[in-house]
C-alpha cells in the first residue's frame, strides 16, 4: 500500500528550479532513502512534504489526502513527523520537555483546563510524561531527561530529535541526514534504531550522505540531481546505474 | 525544600500583615505595586512565555477600565460585577487587533503594538462613540463592595488588589506548567521547530494575547474603582513601557521575577524620592547596567519540575 505519493512536485526560488517535477511513492512499512549530490533539492522535497514550503505545482498525497496547502502542524497531526538537517531542538529546555513537544498534537487540554487543572487534564499530562519517557527509553536517552538539550553530544541531539518526532505518534517519519556528525559507533546504533522504528510499523523516509547506512538500511532509493529525479530502485539497482555514478563521480571527458 | 521556596513562602506569609505596619501612604504604594504586578503578570504571558514583543499592553488595560467606568456610571451596576465583561471586551479587542499582526516578528510586532496603544489613547481623547468623556475622562466611578462591605481605604484596597494578585499568580503558575504553557515556551525558543513538532504557532500566540488582555482588562476594573476617575493619560505609551520593563528586568517568563520587577520599578522610585529628579537618572543607569550584566533578568525562570519518579526505569534514577 502506498502511504505517501509525490506527484509532479515543483518548487522554484526566483529563477532557480530547486525541485523539478519530482514524483515518487513511499510504500507503507518501507524505509526509503532520498539521495543525491549537495544542492540536489533533497531537503527542499522534505520541506514541501512537511509544509515548510508550498510547491508551485504538484501534489503530495498522504493516506489518500493532499498535503499541499496544509500548515506544518496539521501535517504533523495527520501523521508525518520530521527531524531537521541543522538540529533544531529547544536548546534551553530539558531533554524531557523537548520530547513532550512532540506529544503536544496528541493532547487536547487548553488554557482553561490548565488553569482549572481538571482531572482529564491531569491524566493527560501524566500520560504524555509516560509516553515521552518511553520514547527517550527507546532512543536510549532516558538517563539524560533532566539535562538541557544543548548540553547533549551532537549524536545524542540527533537522537533526541528522533524521539521528539516519534512522540507525535507518526505514520511516517522523515529524517534529514540523521547520521550527520555521528561517529562510526553511533551510526551503527542509528541503523539499529531505524530498523526498530520500522518494526514499530512506522514508515521511514530519509536523506543521508553516508552511503554505507543508506545501502544497508533502505529498501528502495530515489536519486535527485539538480532538482530532478534521475533514478529510483533498490540499492543494488542504484549502485549499478551509470546515470547515478555519473552524477556522483562525474564522467571522463576522454 | 529549596531556599527559593522558603523565600516565596515567607513573602506570601508576610504580605497579609503589611497594612498593619505601613501607613496609608506606603499602603497605597504597595497597592500600586500590586496593580502593576498583576498587569505585568498578564503581559508576561505574552512577552515572557510566548516571547512576543508587545509594548501596547496599556491598551487592553484601558479597554477594561473604560468598560467598568461606562457601565458603572451609566447603568449603576456595581463595579466588581463589571469585571468579567471588562475582561471579555479586552479579550475580544485583543483578538481583533492581534489577528492580522500575529505573524509579525520581534521589532516589527513591537512597532505595531505601540501603534495600537496610541490609537486607543487618541480614540479615548476624541471621545469615540460619545461615551469615553474625551480628555477629561470619566469620573464618579463607585467603590467596590464585597458582600455589602464597601472598599474605600488603602488598606482595604490592599487586600482586594493583592487578593486578586494571589489568584492570578495561582492560575498563571498552573498555566505555565501545562501543555499550553509549554507550547508558548517552544514557540519562544524556536518557532519553526515548534511548528514542526505539531504546535499550532499562530493559534497559541493569539490565545496568549487574549489571555493577557483578559487579565489586563480585569485589572482595569480594579484600577477604575480605586481611582474613581479615569482619563486617557493613565493608559499612555509610557505605561506600556513600564510594564514591558518590569517583565524584562524581573526575568521574562518568571512569575517571581515579574513580581520582584514590579516592586523595583514601582516601589523603588518612591524610596528614592529624596533624590528628586535624579531618581529617574539613577533608575535608567541601573537598567542599562542590568541589561549588560544580567540580560536574562533578575530572577530568570528556573528549570521546571516533572514528577516522573514512577516512570523511571530501575537504575535510570538520577
Amino acid at each position: 500500500m502506498t502511504l505517501l505519493s509525490i506527484d509532479n512536485l515543483s518548487k522554484s526560488f526566483g529563477g532557480l528550479m530547486a525541485v523539478n517535477e519530482v514524483s515518487f511513492d513511499v510504500e507503507a512499512g518501507s524505509i526509503v532513502g532520498l539521495i543525491g549530490p549537495n544542492g540536489a533539492g533533497k531537503t527542499t522535497v522534505f520541506n514541501l512534504i512537511t509544509g515548510n514550503y508550498q510547491p508551485n505545482t504538484g501534489t503530495a498525497l498522504f493516506d489518500g489526502q493532499n498535503l499541499v496547502g496544509l500548515p506544518t502542524h496539521t501535517i504533523v497531526e495527520r501523521g508525518i513527523a520530521r527531524t531537521f538537517q541543522t538540529i533544531r531542538l529547544f536548546q534551553n529546555m530539558s531533554v524531557l520537555e523537548n520530547v513532550l513537544a512532540g506529544g503536544h498534537c496528541r493532547m487536547h487540554a487548553g488554557a482553561l483546563a490548565a488553569m482549572l487543572r481538571t482531572p482529564t487534564q491531569r491524566r493527560e499530562e501524566q500520560e504524555s510524561l509516560r509516553l515521552a519517557m518511553a520514547e527517550l527509553e527507546f532512543v536510549g536517552l532516558s538517563n539524560e531527561w533532566q539535562n538541557k538539550a544543548k548540553n547533549l553530544s551532537y549524536g545524542n541531539q540527533r537522537l533526541l530529535e528522533i524521539a521528539r518526532a516519534l512522540a507525535s505518534k507518526p505514520k511516517l517519519i522523515v529524517l534529514d541526514e540523521p547520521a550527520g556528525g555521528m561517529n562510526d559507533q553511533e551510526t551503527q546504533d542509528l541503523i539499529r534504531l531505524i530498523r526498530c522504528i520500522q518494526d514499530r510499523g512506522i514508515t521511514v523516509l530519509l536523506i543521508e550522505h553516508d552511503m554505507g547506512l543508506v545501502m544497508r538500511v533502505c529498501s528502495s532509493l530515489v536519486v535527485l540531481e539538480h532538482g530532478a529525479k534521475i533514478a529510483s530502485g533498490t540499492p543494488a539497482e542504484i549502485q549499478a546505474n551509470p546515470r547515478v555514478i555519473e552524477a556522483y563521480l562525474g564522467v571522463d571527458s576522454e | 525544600m529549596k531556599p527559593s521556596t522558603l523565600i516565596y513562602a515567607a513573602f506570601a506569609l508576610a504580605m497579609p500583615f503589611c497594612p498593619i505596619f505601613l501607613n496609608a501612604y506606603w499602603t497605597d504604594v504597595f497597592n500600586n505595586v500590586g496593580l502593576y504586578a498583576i498587569l505585568a503578570l498578564s503581559l508576561n504571558v505574552i512577552l515572557g512565555h510566548a516571547g512576543l514583543f508587545h509594548m501596547g499592553h496599556a491598551a487592553f488595560y484601558a479597554i477594561g477600565a473604560y468598560t467598568t467606568a461606562i457601565i458603572n456610571t451609566s447603568y449603576g451596576i456595581p463595579v466588581l460585577w463589571t469585571m468579567p465583561l471588562a475582561g471579555i471586551l479586552a479579550g475580544i479587542f485583543a483578538l481583533i487587533v492581534a489577528r492580522p499582526i500575529i505573524h509579525l516578528r520581534g521589532d516589527y510586532l513591537l512597532i505595531v503594538t505601540i501603534g495600537i496603544v496610541e490609537i486607543v489613547r487618541i480614540a479615548l481623547i476624541n471621545n469615540v462613540f460619545d461615551i469615553t468623556g474625551g480628555a477629561n475622562g470619566i469620573f464618579g466611578i463607585s467603590r467596590p463592595t464585597i458582600f455589602g462591605y464597601r472598599i474605600s481605604k488603602p488598606d482595604q484596597f490592599f487586600y482586594l488588589i493583592w487578593g486578586f494578585a494571589a489568584i492570578s499568580i495561582f492560575l498563571l503558575l498552573r498555566l505555565e506548567h501545562s501543555r499550553f504553557g509549554r507550547a508558548l515556551m517552544y514557540i519562544k525558543e524556536d518557532e519553526v521547530a515548534a511548528g514542526g513538532s505539531g504546535i499550532n504557532v499562530a493559534q497559541h500566540k493569539l490565545t496568549a494575547f487574549v489571555i493577557g488582555a483578559v487579565w489586563a482588562g480585569m485589572c482595569g476594573t480594579i484600577y477604575a474603582s480605586k481611582m474613581t476617575i479615569i482619563a486617557p493619560e493613565s493608559f499612555s505609551f509610557a505605561e506600556s513601557v513600564i510594564l514591558f520593563t518590569i517583565v524584562i528586568l524581573g526575568g521574562s517568563g518568571s512569575i517571581p521575577g515579574v513580581i520582584l520587577g514590579a516592586f523595583l520599578l514601582v516601589g523603588l522610585p518612591e524610596v528614592f524620592r529624596g533624590l528628586a529628579e535624579y531618581r529617574m537618572l539613577v533608575f535608567g543607569a541601573a537598567m542599562v547596567l542590568m541589561m549588560i550584566f544580567r540580560n536574562q533578568g533578575l530572577l530568570p525562570p528556573g528549570p521546571k519540575n516533572y514528577d516522573i519518579t514512577s516512570l523511571l526505569p530501575a537504575g535510570g534514577r538520577k
